[in-house]
């Protein structure tokens, strides 16, 4: 292994700060790359950034902490709905409407780290899908709430800061979500680096130290189960303003399943890694799903079989690794 | 003065075998105190019973006066009751600043809060750099756990232990694995642990133990065959035959 | 009286397809310790290849299940050689995702072969009658499936627990480098135990075809009931696997008949609640 590193790496507080800003920036400058190029494709693009917030959620609680989820459906879904039915029962002010998806997600996620955590492994895993259809099922009966599986329809949202209407094209609700999107993503950064995080990132590891170091894990996954809730709710709310349409879809198996599957393409434990995944994912699924659904399939399930086997930390990972492998090169090639 | 940590009568069974038996022990303030057994002594339960990870059959443990018996593994831990691990347990990814800065952060109470940067506490930093200076770790600070040697990641194990400020050190192998070359650093390290602290050590290395400890015990099948002074133990006729007899045979 | 025999019968008979089904991925995670979620994908290879002989080839029922579960394992051995064995010490994750995998590519591909409609298998004479059992009358399927499961459980566990292949099995589980010094070659039990629970899968799949029906996404659809009465059961015990079968069966067939309309709100409910209850499932193994 590396053991000529070059220079000890001091963490200096303006040298990530300035980091942070160049990716920001970076995220705003291809979302609004997308929003020029794409100006027929912005109601998909924004549907892009409403499972973007879901993907970074679920990074959160599997990269994060270690725990994997097939159920993050039921944090994006209980966001969605109560943006939803908020809409219908007369809350239309966009902001507002995402607090309250944040605020529901977050509730939901205090729900289910807490029946998660009572378990470990695989009962885990079942669980966090027990979890997802049972409130699938429970949306589709509750139908005079939620619209069963006709969907929740009937919102119309104010206008953005009462001047940008949520029109037909999208554009409003496009820019609001790449709004949205940089804020979340801001805070993340900011949360994973905290104390807090570190630890997440400790438990991850090896839960034997943290409590060797007198600090009990329960609590602070439970916190990153609510914080990971807020996010997938304001993901959930950001569709429900946008399509004015909540579905039975955003809370199932499969879109949780999908987003681990974005993640794992993106790679688990990067904040960016669950960015590039979802594009990835979702763009290839919108223009190969168009083609044949099966033969997406196909695709999905041999890319997933292929990272496993030959790149299990994902894109973002091995990218990371092929530019620490090129920088060394050019730092031996420069001596 | 009263001891600051003792276990008295403490037992354990698995289903109808006997793995400790009635174990009683006394330390004070300063104490240096190694452990020693054969394998399968019952060593590893001890640790674990001491340290709240498996309950007692019988017995109690107490810390500073007070009855821990009940407690779990993590309230001892906040008591003050500090362990190192025999097979070290670190983040590969983590550099050893962040592991004590973690370590010193949880001692403050702030180990957990989301609305602060980890690299912003400017004293926390400070204490952990004079803890890695005082081990010899300033070198590799800023170099990830993975890639630093196996004997400094050894250091940086005591290295948490101080940064806990424990009351009751309880050191597990802390030399195990270790190549012999880099022995003394560590010795040298446990040489300088403060004064005051009473410290446990659990060691397979003969001649750690007598350059160390000023007492030792001896544990076989789960029971306790002796206390007493390190040039005592040789002599006695019971850790001869349990002990002492086929290590001399087996290793000088 | 007659309505709470006939939801006693289903549930027991639908309770035994379950189990027929996963009692070969409870070994498979349980002995293997692979979280295999392509298992059902293998259940409806074996419902595709039976359907195709026994419909469009007009071989008959018996014929498409032997057919079903040779040409499964046949499909199952070389999967088992180039990807599985790459991931028996890998994380649960990696397990999770690459199974994923394999059943995305198994529907797409079946699809793609045999078209996106529903399979069916016709059921031969005998089997579609119903049977005389003095006080009442079943279905001939449903005591089919009945004695089917029976006798899966009955000559796994024979061979788990009294054959030379069972204490070599165990051996390899418990202590893989002991087994292979006492000369036993774990490759080859791993191979045979895998292609006993993928045929097992496809048998599964196709006699339980009357409750789960062979779809294009029936590997997806019954994923998650296939891991989660599993996981109830406690990976690796059959006793366990057939408790939980049979219990949730039982609870899922009452619902439909007594509140359709409730989907599997409770089918999750118990799930949800048992899981809470004994976290290592109803039997399983201390870690």
């Amino acid at each position: 292994m590396a053991t000529a590193t070059p220079m000890p790496v001091i963490p200096s507080a303006s040298r990530t700060l300035g980091r942070d800003f160049l990716g920001l920036a970076l995220i705003a400058l291809v979302g609004l790359a997308g929003y020029w190029l794409f100006p027929d494709n912005l109601a998909f693009l924004t549907r892009v950034i409403s499972v973007a917030l879901l993907v970074l959620s679920l990074d959160l609680i599997v990269g994060y902490c270690g725990i994997a989820s097939l159920g993050q459906g039921a944090l994006y879904g209980a966001g969605a709905y109560a943006a939803g039915i908020a809409c219908v029962h007369g809350i239309t002010d966009p902001g507002l409407l995402i607090l309250i998806g944040a605020a529901a997600g977050a509730v939901m996620g205090l729900l289910m780290g807490a029946i998660m955590l009572r378990a470990h492994g695989l009962p885990q895993l079942v669980l966090s899908i027990a979890i997802v259809q049972l409130l699938h099922e429970a949306a589709n009966k509750a139908s005079s709430i939620t619209g069963g599986s006709d969907g929740l329809s009937g919102m119309s949202p104010a206008p953005l800061f009462g001047l940008f209407e949520f029109d037909l094209w999208g554009r409003s609700a496009y820019l609001f979500g790449l709004g949205l999107l940089l804020i979340v993503f801001a805070v993340l950064r900011f949360v994973t680096r905290s104390p807090f995080g570190m630890v997440c990132r400790g438990l991850k590891e090896d839960p034997l130290r943290i409590s060797a170091l007198g600090i009990y894990a329960f609590p602070v996954l439970l916190k990153m189960f609510v914080i990971s809730g807020a996010v997938a709710g304001m993901g959930g709310a950001l569709a429900a303003i946008a399509t004015q349409v909540v579905g039975l879809d955003s809370v199932s198996f499969e879109i949780s399943a999908n987003a681990l599957v974005m993640l794992v393409l993106g790679g688990i434990g990067h904040l960016y890694g669950a960015l590039i995944g979802t594009v990835i994912f979702m763009a290839l699924e919108h223009i190969v799903a168009a083609i044949n659904p099966f033969h997406w399939m196909t695709l999905v399930g041999a890319v997933l079989i292929a990272i496993v086997l030959f790149a299990p930390r994902g894109l973002s990972g091995t990218l990371d690794e092929l530019a620490r492998l090129l920088t060394r090169e050019r730092w031996r090639a420069g001596r | 003065m009263s001891a600051v940590f003792a276990v008295s009568h403490l037992s354990k069974e698995f289903g109808g075998l006997k793995v400790s038996r009635d174990i009683s022990l006394a330390m004070n303030e300063g104490d240096r105190l190694a452990l020693i057994g054969p394998n399968g002594a019952g060593k590893t339960t001890f640790v674990n019973l001491v340290t709240g990870r498996i309950p007692p059959s019988a017995g109690s443990v107490h810390l500073a006066g007070e009855d821990i018996t009940s407690l779990g593994a993590v309230k001892r831990v906040r008591r003050g009751l500090v362990r190192t691990f025999q097979v070290t347990r670190l983040f590969p990814d983590m550099t050893p600043e962040e592991h004590v800065v973690m370590t010193i952060l949880q001692r403050l109470g702030k180990a957990t809060r989301i609305l602060a940067r980890f690299h912003g506490d400017s004293a926390a930093r400070d204490e952990a750099a004079e803890i890695l200076a005082t081990l010899g770790l300033t070198e590799v600070a800023h170099r990830k756990v993975a890639t630093i040697a196996y004997g400094q990641q050894r250091l940086l194990e005591i290295a948490i232990a101080l940064a806990q400020r424990p009351k009751v050190l309880l050191l597990d192998e802390p030399a195990a694995g270790v190549p012999s070359s880099d022995t003394p650093r560590i010795e040298e390290a446990l040489a300088r642990l403060p004064a005051s602290l009473a410290v446990l050590m659990i060691e397979h290395d003969m001649d750690l133990v007598f350059r160390f400890a000023k007492r030792v015990i001896v544990l076989a099948a789960g029971e306790l065959i002796f206390q007493g002074l390190p040039a005592e133990v040789a002599r006695d006729p019971k850790v001869r035959e349990a002990y002492l007899g086929s290590y001399a045979h087996a290793g000088s | 009286m007659q309505t709470a025999l006939s939801i006693a019968v289903d549930a027991l008979a639908y309770g035994m397809a379950l189990f027929i089904i996963c009692i070969g991925l409870s070994l498979t995670m349980g002995l293997m310790r692979v979280v295999n979620l392509a298992h059902g994908a293998f259940a409806m290879i074996g419902g595709y290849i039976a359907s195709y002989a026994a419909r469009d080839l007009g071989l008959g029922y018996g014929f498409g299940i032997i057919l079903a579960m040779i040409g499964t394992m046949i499909i199952a051995v070389p999967l088992e050689r180039l990807l599985y064995r790459r991931i028996y010490d890998r994380s649960e994750l990696s397990q999770v995702l690459m199974t994923i995998g394999i059943t995305f590519c198994v529907i797409g591909i079946t699809n793609y072969f045999f078209g996106p409609t529903l399979k069916t298998i016709p059921l031969p004479a005998e089997l579609a009658r119903s049977v005389d059992l003095g006080f009442r009358s079943i279905a001939g399927h449903r005591l089919f499936v009945i004695v089917s499961g029976l006798v899966v459980a009955g000559g796994l566990w024979f061979l788990i627990e009294r054959t030379g292949f069972g204490i070599h099995l165990r051996a390899a589980v418990e202590n893989a480098p002991m087994a292979r010094t006492l000369g036993i070659r774990t490759e080859i039990i791993y191979a045979a135990s895998f292609a006993l629970a993928i045929g097992l899968a496809a048998f599964g799949g196709v006699v339980g075809a009357e409750f789960l029906p062979i779809e294009p996404y029936y590997a997806l659809r019954y994923m998650v009931t296939f891991l989660v009465v599993v996981s109830v059961g406690g990976a690796g015990s059959i006793p366990g696997a057939l408790a939980a079968c049979l219990l949730l069966g039982a609870i899922d067939v009452t619902a439909r008949y007594l509140v359709p309309d409730f989907g599997n709100f409770f089918f999750y409910l118990a799930v949800i609640l048992v899981v809470c209850a004994f976290p290592r499932g109803l039997m399983g193994r201390a870690q």
